[in-house]
Formats: C-alpha cells, sequence, structure tokens
C-alpha cells in the first residue's frame, strides 16, 4: 500500500492521465461486452436449450428406438404477428407420439393481404429445456414463405421426439408465429 | 490548450483557477472547475430533479386516489410512471451522490481538488441536456416514453410510440455523465490522497465511492449498449431482441438486468458510506469493525453481478437457474447483515445525541432494514411468482432507495450544511422535516405491501375495488411526504440566508480532515497536503 509522501506534481500528473487512460478502455471494453452478450447468449441458449428455441436446420433421424412405454402430447399453437394478415393453423391441434416414432404435421397458411408477401414462420418450444430434444428433419419454419394474393399453401413439419427426453415431460408445445418479412426482403 | 482531460496539475500551474480571484456571476458557474462549486451545483441539480419527479408522482397518486379513470389517459400515466423512474434514479439520486462526491471527497482526503477539473465540468453540464431532452419529449405528438423505466423490448421497440430516439439519447448522455464522473472519483482517490492516508486509513465513505464508481465503470457501458440496440432495432432494421429476424426479448431482459442489478448497489453503497460516517459522529464513537465494513461493501459489490436474473424468475428460466439466483441473492444478505450489524454496534453504550442528521441516519438503518426484509421475500423464487410485478415490488424498492438512499442523502446534507454554507440550518425546522417525512413515507409506502399481497399490478392506472382504501391512504402519504419536502428547501434558503455562523467543527463526535478547515470551507482546501498519521 503506497502512499504518495513527497510525489511531485509531475509524477501526480502523470500518474492521473495513465490512470485515466486505463478506465477509459475498460468503459470501451465493457461497452463491447454488452454487445458479446448476445453471442455468448445464443451459443450458450444453443447448447443448453434454454430459450425454446429449436434448431434452425433440418437434422437426420439419429434415435436408435422408439419407446412404446411413454406416450408424449405435443400441442401445436399458431399465431400471427402484429401486421401479417395471413390466416395460419395447424392441421390438428395435438398429437400423441412416441419418443423416437417420426410425424408428419401439415399447416395451412393463406395470404389475405391483398398483395404478394413473404411469410416466415419462428418455432418455439415449451417447456423451454424440451427444445433440444425436439428433432425437425423437414420444417417450413426453416425457410420463407412467398404467397401470390389469396394464394394458400399446405406446409410440411416433420419430426420426432429424442428418446433421451427428461422423464419428467409428457407434453411439450410447439408453438408458431408467423411473421411478415415482405417489407425487410424487398428492400 | 485546454482539453477535458487536463489534471489537476496543469489547471492549477495554468493559473487559470486562481487562488484570490473567482469568476462572478453566470460565468463562474458554467466555467468552474472547483470542486466544491459543482458539488454545488450537483445538489442544486438533483433537488429540482427530485421535486421534478415528486411532481409526476403526485399525478400518479391523484389518480390512484379513487379506482377509475379520473384525471390523466393511460398513456399518460404510462408516461408518468416511466419518467418519474428515471428521473429519480438517474436525475435525482445518483447526481446527489456525485455532489456529495464532489464537495467531500476531496477534502477528506486531503486532496485540493478533483484529479480532472475540467472533465468534472463537462460531467455536470451535459446533465442538464440530458434530462431537457427526456422531458421535453414529454411534450411532443405521441407523448414522452411510456414503456417503463426498464424499457423493456418490445415495448421499447416495436410498440414504441416515437419517444424512443430521445430516450435513447438522454440515457446515453446520462451514462457518459456518470461514467465521466466514477473515472475522476477513482484516479482521485488513486492518486491525490495525502501523504500517510493509506486505503486502510480512508473514511469509509471514501471507500463506499470509491468501490461505487468501480461500478459504475463496469455496468453503464453495458447500459449504453443496450439502448444502442433497442435503438437500432426500432430505426434501423436490426433485430436483437425481436424474433422475427432471429433474436430473443428475453435476452433483453438479461442484458438490461445485468446492468440492473449493480445499478441498485451504485444507489445504495454511497449511503452506506454517509451513515456510516454520521453514526459514529453522533455516538461520540469509531464505527464498529471498520474493515469488515470494506470487506463486506465489496462483497456487496461483486456479489452484485451474479444475482441479475432474480428480476426474471418468472421468464420461465429452468429450475437451475432459478435455485443458482435465488441463493446468489440471499447471499448478499450477509454482508448487509454484517453492516447493519456495525451500525447498531457502533451506537451500542455510545453517547447518542439526536440532531437532524442522526435522526435521519436512525431511520435510514430501520425501514432500509425492511426494505432489505422485503427484498429477501422476493429472492424467494416460489413466493416471487406471486409477489413479481406487483406492489409489493413496488414497496420493496421505495423502502431501500426512499428511505435507503434518499434518507441517507439528507442526512449528508444537513451533516455537512454547516460546512458547505458556514451557517448552521435551524434544528427546530429540521427536526420538523424529519418527522413529518418519517411519518408520511411510511403510510405511503407501507401499504403497498399489503396491496401487493392481495395481487394489484404495478404500473396500471386503474385497480380493482377492494383496493381502494389503502390507495386512498397511499395517495394521502404521498401528497404529505411530497409537501414535506418543501420544508428542507426552506430550511437551506434560510440556513445560507440568515442561519447562525457556524464553527469549524459543529459536531462535538466528527471525525475528519473536512472539520480541519473553517467553516464555510474556503474556496481552496488543502493545496498543500495535510500530514496524516
Ligand atoms: C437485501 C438485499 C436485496 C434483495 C435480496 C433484493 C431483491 C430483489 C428482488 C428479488 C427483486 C425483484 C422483484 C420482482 O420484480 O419480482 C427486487 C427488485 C428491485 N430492487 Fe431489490 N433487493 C435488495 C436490495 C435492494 C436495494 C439496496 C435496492 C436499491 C437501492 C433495490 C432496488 C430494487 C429495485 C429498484 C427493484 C425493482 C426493479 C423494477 O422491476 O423496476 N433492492 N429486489
Ligand atoms: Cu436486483
Amino acid at each position: 500500500m503506497q502512499n504518495n509522501q513527497a510525489k511531485s506534481t509531475e509524477q501526480v500528473s502523470k500518474q492521473v492521465k495513465t490512470g485515466t487512460t486505463k478506465l477509459v478502455f475498460t468503459v470501451i471494453a465493457m461497452f463491447g461486452f454488452g454487445f458479446a452478450l448476445v453471442p455468448l447468449y445464443d451459443v450458450f441458449c444453443d447448447i443448453t436449450g434454454l430459450n425454446g428455441k429449436t434448431a434452425t436446420e433440418a437434422t437426420t433421424y439419429k434415435a436408435d428406438h422408439i419407446d412404446k412405454s411413454r406416450l408424449i402430447t405435443v400441442q401445436f399453437i399458431s399465431r400471427t404477428a402484429q401486421g401479417a394478415a395471413w390466416q395460419f393453423k395447424p392441421e390438428m391441434n395435438s398429437i400423441q407420439v412416441h419418443p423416437g416414432e417420426m410425424k408428419f404435421v401439415k399447416f395451412y397458411a393463406k395470404n389475405e393481404s391483398g398483395q404478394h408477401a413473404i411469410g416466415q414462420a419462428i418455432p418455439s418450444v415449451s417447456p423451454g429445456i424440451a427444445a433440444n430434444y425436439f428433432q425437425k428433419i423437414e420444417c417450413f419454419c426453416f425457410n420463407q414463405q412467398p404467397l401470390k394474393a389469396s394464394e394458400d399453401v399446405w406446409m410440411p413439419l416433420q419430426f420426432y421426439v429424442d428418446p433421451e427426453l427428461p422423464e419428467d415431460i409428457n407434453e411439450l408445445t410447439l408453438s408458431y408465429t408467423l411473421f411478415d418479412v415482405t417489407a425487410s426482403k424487398d428492400s | 490548450m485546454t482539453t477535458a482531460t487536463d489534471t489537476i496539475a496543469d489547471v492549477h500551474d495554468h493559473g487559470d483557477d486562481h487562488h484570490d480571484h473567482k469568476m462572478t456571476g453566470i460565468k463562474r458557474w458554467i466555467l468552474t472547475t472547483n470542486h466544491k462549486d459543482i458539488g454545488t451545483l450537483y445538489l442544486w441539480f438533483s433537488f429540482i430533479m427530485l421535486l421534478t419527479g415528486g411532481a409526476m408522482a403526485m399525478v400518479i397518486r391523484a389518480e390512484l386516489f379513487q379506482p377509475g379513470l379520473q384525471i390523466v389517459e393511460p398513456d399518460f400515466f404510462n408516461q408518468m410512471t416511466t419518467v418519474h423512474g428515471l428521473i429519480m434514479v438517474f436525475g435525482a439520486i445518483m447526481p446527489a451522490f456525485t455532489g456529495l462526491a464532489n464537495w467531500m471527497l476531496p477534502m477528506m482526503i486531503g486532496a485540493p481538488d478533483m484529479a480532472l477539473p475540467r472533465l468534472n465540468n463537462w460531467s455536470f453540464w451535459i446533465l442538464p441536456f440530458a434530462f431537457g431532452i427526456l422531458l421535453s419529449s414529454l411534450f411532443m405528438e405521441g407523448g414522452g416514453p411510456n414503456f417503463g423505466w426498464t424499457f423493456y423490448a418490445p415495448l421499447s421497440t416495436t410498440y414504441s410510440n416515437g419517444s424512443t430516439a430521445f430516450f435513447v439519447f438522454a440515457v446515453h448522455i446520462m451514462g457518459i455523465s456518470s461514467i465521466m464522473g466514477a473515472i475522476n472519483i477513482v484516479v482521485t482517490i488513486m492518486n491525490l490522497r495525502a501523504p500517510g492516508m493509506t486505503y486502510m486509513k480512508m473514511p469509509l465513505f471514501v471507500w463506499t465511492f470509491f468501490i461505487t464508481a468501480y461500478l459504475l465503470i463496469a455496468v453503464m457501458p453495458v447500459l449504453a449498449g443496450t439502448v444502442t440496440m433497442v435503438l437500432t432495432d426500432t430505426y434501423f432494421g436490426t433485430s436483437f431482441f425481436d424474433a422475427a429476424g432471429g433474436g430473443d426479448p428475453v435476452m433483453f431482459q438479461h442484458i438490461f438486468w445485468f446492468f440492473g442489478h449493480p445499478e441498485v448497489y451504485i444507489m445504495i453503497l454511497p449511503a452506506f458510506g454517509i451513515v456510516s460516517t454520521t453514526i459514529p459522529a453522533f455516538t461520540r464513537k469509531k464505527l464498529f469493525g471498520y474493515s469488515s465494513m470494506v470487506y463486506a461493501t465489496s462483497s456487496i459489490a461483486f456479489l452484485s453481478f451474479i444475482v441479475w436474473a432474480h428480476h426474471m424468475f418468472t421468464t420461465g428460466m429452468p429450475l437451475a437457474g432459478e435455485l443458482f439466483f435465488m441463493y446468489c441473492t440471499m447471499l448478499i444478505a450477509v454482508p448487509t447483515g454484517v453492516k447493519v450489524f456495525n451500525w447498531v454496534a457502533t451506537m451500542w453504550q455510545g453517547s447518542m445525541t439526536f440532531e437532524t442528521p442522526m435522526l435521519f441516519s436512525i431511520a435510514f438503518v430501520i425501514l432500509f432494514t425492511i426494505g432489505g426484509f422485503s427484498g429477501l421475500m422476493l429472492a424467494m423464487t416460489p413466493v416471487d411468482f406471486q409477489y413479481h410485478d406487483t406492489y409489493f415490488v413496488v414497496a420493496h424498492f421505495h423502502y431501500v432507495l426512499v428511505t435507503g438512499s434518499l434518507f441517507s442523502i439528507y442526512a449528508a446534507a444537513y451533516y455537512w450544511l454547516p460546512k458547505w454554507t458556514g451557517n448552521m440550518y435551524s434544528e427546530k425546522l429540521g427536526k420538523f422535516h424529519f418527522w413529518c417525512s418519517l411519518i408520511s413515507v411510511n403510510i405511503l409506502f407501507f401499504p403497498m405491501h399489503f396491496l401487493g399481497l392481495a395481487g394489484m399490478p404495478r404500473r396500471i392506472p386503474d385497480y380493482a375495488l377492494q383496493f381502494a382504501d389503502f390507495n386512498k391512504w397511499v395517495s394521502i402519504g404521498g401528497f404529505l411526504f411530497g409537501l414535506s419536502q418543501l420544508i428542507f428547501l426552506y430550511v437551506v434558503i434560510k440556513c445560507i440566508k440568515s442561519g447562525e455562523k457556524a464553527p469549524a467543527k459543529p459536531w462535538d463526535g466528527a471525525e475528519g480532515l473536512e472539520w480541519t478547515v473553517p467553516s464555510p470551507a474556503p474556496y481552496h482546501t488543502f493545496s498543500t497536503p495535510p500530514k496524516v498519521d
């Protein structure tokens, strides 16, 4: 613990300047850290699946068995985001699956905005922890969906639930929000 | 050439701050680099902001006096809660502490001024512009910010009423001001202590500001980053917090509270420093457990970085996360308990007198502890599901911030008024201010606990009939508390104008270098450093 016994003004002045410089760099580093939290958060959630986000790319079927002893209810929820004038609904509200069993479900979409539009569906699984066990072989959410005015389409989803799904989960909800991304695509 | 980073040596060598001449009139205040002038500016500014934010609280309480919508539109009500919060946090409490730091730190460590006097001038003078921008947005088409002081996305992005840009720029400026102030405090304490004053000999007041300044340097840039992301999400098509573009609104809360929780300690650690100064003075004893106080303050500062998600228990975190944040939060109660214990132990068998600063300090210890207890209740994950976003939370943070931070600031103001003005305030009026505040503040905030437990949500302009009685009391308490603060204004003006002359050391038990200089403190003190042993 030093004290400034008999330090000259020049010395003090110099120390103040180096101290200030260090602190300014700390400030810049912490500003950067704030932004670094964004990718860190994504990586963290990707590994742990904590925020209910599912993979954004298709996987292949990897389960080694079908667990007939368990029956999982998968609920489907669909909604449109503010400003998306689309009809959007699943063909059924829920489905029962054995872990490891492949299922195929269709979602209906119709563009009711009166003009050409591009839609993008964003999935979310709850409870969040189940997201990493919900495997999609094929999903309309991997791509954007352009539709002409009044055009409609049945969109595919093919999935299975990983047999490793924690024991205490026997119901999970897959919710899709459909966004109108025409504006950001056109510009 | 002069620049903002001129150090104290440059400023004094170049003679633009000469001993026997200070500029006169308005120029003195605009161009000043004197720590006492700047401290005074900060203190007056924060008091004006206290009254401004207080006026908004009066609008809120008037609307909530009865159920139903009577006085203001819901949207305007939301603007009032938002701007009230922002002004009190960034305009009243934080600048008041910076003002105290400016006035007292150099005198307490035996330094002639802050280390970066010109930067100091800038730190203060950009503040009025920040609040000018924020307040002006209230009068614009679409109105001011209405998304809460926590500006959660997407309320502040997708659903913004157009005030986001003004809000963001105002927060940027406030942030820059705090960061500059904090840098100044750190380099001053590190380099300008009088010979012989080792770190462990510094008054605790100095320690708490030292640690707070580090907290500010660590988290204000994160706040700046957050508002920048909100800005680009709103106006430039990025999607940090927008699910449509691959972002995540919950991430907003993580980043915000990573700043937000240390921020609440930024507003309480200096208060700890103040009462650790005043209680020994009026007890005529040394502070009990000085070094444990230093370590407790440091561990609180450290822990404050790993508890942020206790504000987010209901966002659907996994169990492991909830438990982690619950236990870490509860851990903070340990060093906090050490502090409360030390204050009480200091008073134990002391020869106490009850001048106004002491009254505010004792009230601080008791009422801050109540706020700490409600904090502990909120820290329990399972019950927070019931309490979250109700008036119970409002009661909690007003106990720690009003009867905690604000009361400590009053204690400090009464304690050092004689040193600042050279005159004694009227003890009778000071006590009147204290008792009016103490009674009304409890009528104001205590029933909020019950309202919260009964389920009244916060930030809503209307409520169910069964909450009517308590709300009436709360509003009455609010009006009384608001009025009581005008007494303080009167006390201060009277003290400046016609108070009795104060001696250099008006308090029997007061210790510290600031009492070795005359009252009022001369414009320049400790041009040659005192010797500390
Ligand atoms: C014993 C220490 C403390 C504990 C355990 C604690 C705990 C908590 C918890 C769990 C919440 C979240 C409640 C909810 O939203 O459901 C909360 C909110 C809050 N606390 Fe504390 N707290 C403590 C001390 C403090 C102090 C010292 C301050 C400031 C001086 C403070 C200011 C706040 C504020 C402003 C909020 C509300 C933020 C908002 O949502 O607007 N707390 N506290
Ligand atoms: Cu907190």
